[in-house]
């Protein structure tokens, strides 16, 4: 399954926040969205799950997703959303019940993905209990539960300290070589972007327009921490966003 | 800068400044603080430095209790008590509950309810005792139906306002991952609530203990409000007291009571 926006922007009352953004997001692939803050990359994030609408274009879904997809388009957030309250068991099956997933078939969803995250262990456990980096694979693996046709990633390792971004970097890759999915990843640092990125769309600040769409042809799994043509692509896209990020912080902030 | 090395320098401790600003409540002081007043009063009413009009001796309010608990009364007056108690607080807190979920989910039950309650809320509910008991009769109607509008209105408002600050992202989850509306009412909204609606509980029962015995000091045969009441115009201070007392024990009760519970469902918090 493929999605399309064509010609999408947006002003919340008369402020313009994105204009005129056209994209294809190919199935199988990671598209990275970048962007100084304030670009609206978040929101147009929010319009390719449907959480909120564009005021002008649309946002097209094209080929059904796959017959066991139990909700194709599937968000993971940068604060994790967990549900404290329930275990780390209780939030992945939160979202198989209103499937009518219980019982056995659902504790064999549950024990698979919490084995690809490599959290069995922890199934008993509340979130307080977990760090951040295991939060984020909670969450990672109740978005694998539902058998996603695209994940749409906004900011998932920027809550994370550096160290443990890599390690779940590393992990997202692992998932993706295994099984390929189609995945919008969101994120201000462009080393998550080369690093993940099937292709990396650079957006100017407010109002957000597309500046550049880079590609990178390198397997995931091939790529490395400090590869030097990843480097030099990195400072390419740093060259882009420069300005314009010096620019975005400049601006007084409009609430 | 330089005469940091020098030998001459005096070497200070650093001095500490970040204590205090975090109680904590040792158990045994509050008993303390119970054992100390009463034992002075105690010792005020036998040593005659305290006369007995004033206050009456422990030891003898004791006594009541007991001579109250022996002659089958204190069940009598305590079970009509208590049975009123949780008819009108259960009947309050609940539709309270679902009146304040219920403004904090719809705008036109918002729009419509939010002044309502602010206009019902300061209103003493014993100035309307009369007017209960024209709608609901003298007898056991009036007082429930006291007790239930004096716990419903301070339940809403602790309602409305957990629900409103129920945390947005977990119901921006519940809806990205298609959950029905009533799965994400049911399961994010009503427990991410509880907190408040808990400590909101809390104020709403204590009002409702005050309004119990409000209702039975008007036209009750039985009852604690009746006993302190009977007690009251007789001048016998050592029945007084034993009420008050009872009242006082009920308090404590009801608040380890919602302490449990909170123990229990609140778990999860740290």
């Amino acid at each position: 399954m493929d999605i399309r926006l064509s010609g999408v922007s947006h002003s919340y009352d008369n402020f313009e926040v994105l204009r005129d953004i056209s994209l294809e997001i190919p199935s199988g692939r990671i598209v990275c969205i970048v962007g100084p803050s304030g670009c609206g990359k978040s929101t147009l994030l929010r319009f390719l799950g449907g959480l909120e609408k564009p005021s002008r274009g649309e946002v097209l879904q094209i080929g059904a997703p796959p017959s066991d997809c139990l909700n194709p388009l599937t968000y993971i957030f940068q604060d994790f959303a967990l549900l404290p309250w329930r275990s780390v068991r209780g939030n992945i099956s939160l979202v198989l019940e209103d499937h009518g997933i219980r019982g056995a078939r659902a504790d064999g969803i549950i024990a698979d993905v919490l084995a690809r995250t490599k959290l069995s262990d922890f199934a008993k456990a509340l979130p307080k209990q977990l760090s951040g980096g295991m939060k984020q694979r909670v969450a990672i693996a109740r978005a694998l539960a539902v058998n996603p046709a695209v994940m749409l990633m906004d900011e998932p390792l920027s809550a994370l300290d550096s160290q443990t971004r890599e390690l779940l970097m590393d992990d997202l890759v692992n998932l993706w070589t295994r099984t390929p999915f189609t995945a919008v990843y969101v994120t201000h640092n462009l080393a998550e972007a080369v690093r993940l990125g099937h292709s990396i769309v650079v957006m100017s600040r407010r109002p957000g327009e597309i500046r550049e769409v880079v590609h990178l042809d390198k397997p995931l799994d091939q790529r490395q921490h400090g590869d030097p043509d990843l480097e030099e692509k990195q400072k390419y896209l740093w060259q882009l966003m420069r300005e314009e990020a010096r620019a975005a912080d400049a601006e007084l902030v409009h609430v | 800068m330089s005469d940091l090395h020098s030998p001459s320098t005096a070497a200070r401790q650093v001095t500490f400044r970040g204590g205090g600003f975090a109680p904590s409540s040792p158990r045994w002081i509050g008993v303390a603080v119970f054992v100390v007043l009463l034992s002075l009063a105690e010792l005020g009413t036998r040593q005659g430095w305290i006369s007995p009009l004033t206050l009456p001796r422990p030891s003898d309010v004791l006594l009541t209790f007991q001579e109250l608990y022996a002659s089958g009364l204190l069940w009598a007056h305590l079970s009509v008590s208590l049975t009123r108690l949780l008819v009108g607080a259960a009947l309050g807190a609940s539709l309270g509950v679902a009146t304040g979920v219920l403004i904090g989910l719809f705008s036109y039950v918002r729009a419509g309810l939010v002044p309502l309650t602010a206009a019902l809320f300061p209103i003493p509910k014993i100035a309307l005792l009369p007017l209960f008991v024209i709608w609901f009769g003298i007898d056991e109607g009036s007082k429930y139906a006291l007790i239930a509008f004096g716990t419903f209105t301070p339940t809403v408002v602790a309602t409305y306002g957990a629900v409103d600050n129920v945390d947005r992202s977990l119901i921006r989850m519940g809806q990205s991952f298609n959950l029905s509306w009533f799965s994400i009412v049911r399961k994010i909204v009503l427990p991410g609530a509880m907190p408040g609606i808990l400590s909101g509980l809390r104020i709403s029962l204590a009002i409702a203990i005050i309004l119990l015995v409000a209702a039975e000091m008007l036209g009750a045969e039985y009852g604690i409000g009746a006993y302190i009441l009977e007690a009251g115009s007789l001048y016998d201070l050592e029945r007084l007291f034993a009420g008050v007392t009872i009242l006082s024990l009920l308090g404590i009760t009801m608040s380890t009571i919602i302490g449990q519970i909170e123990r229990r469902v609140l778990s999860w918090r740290q």
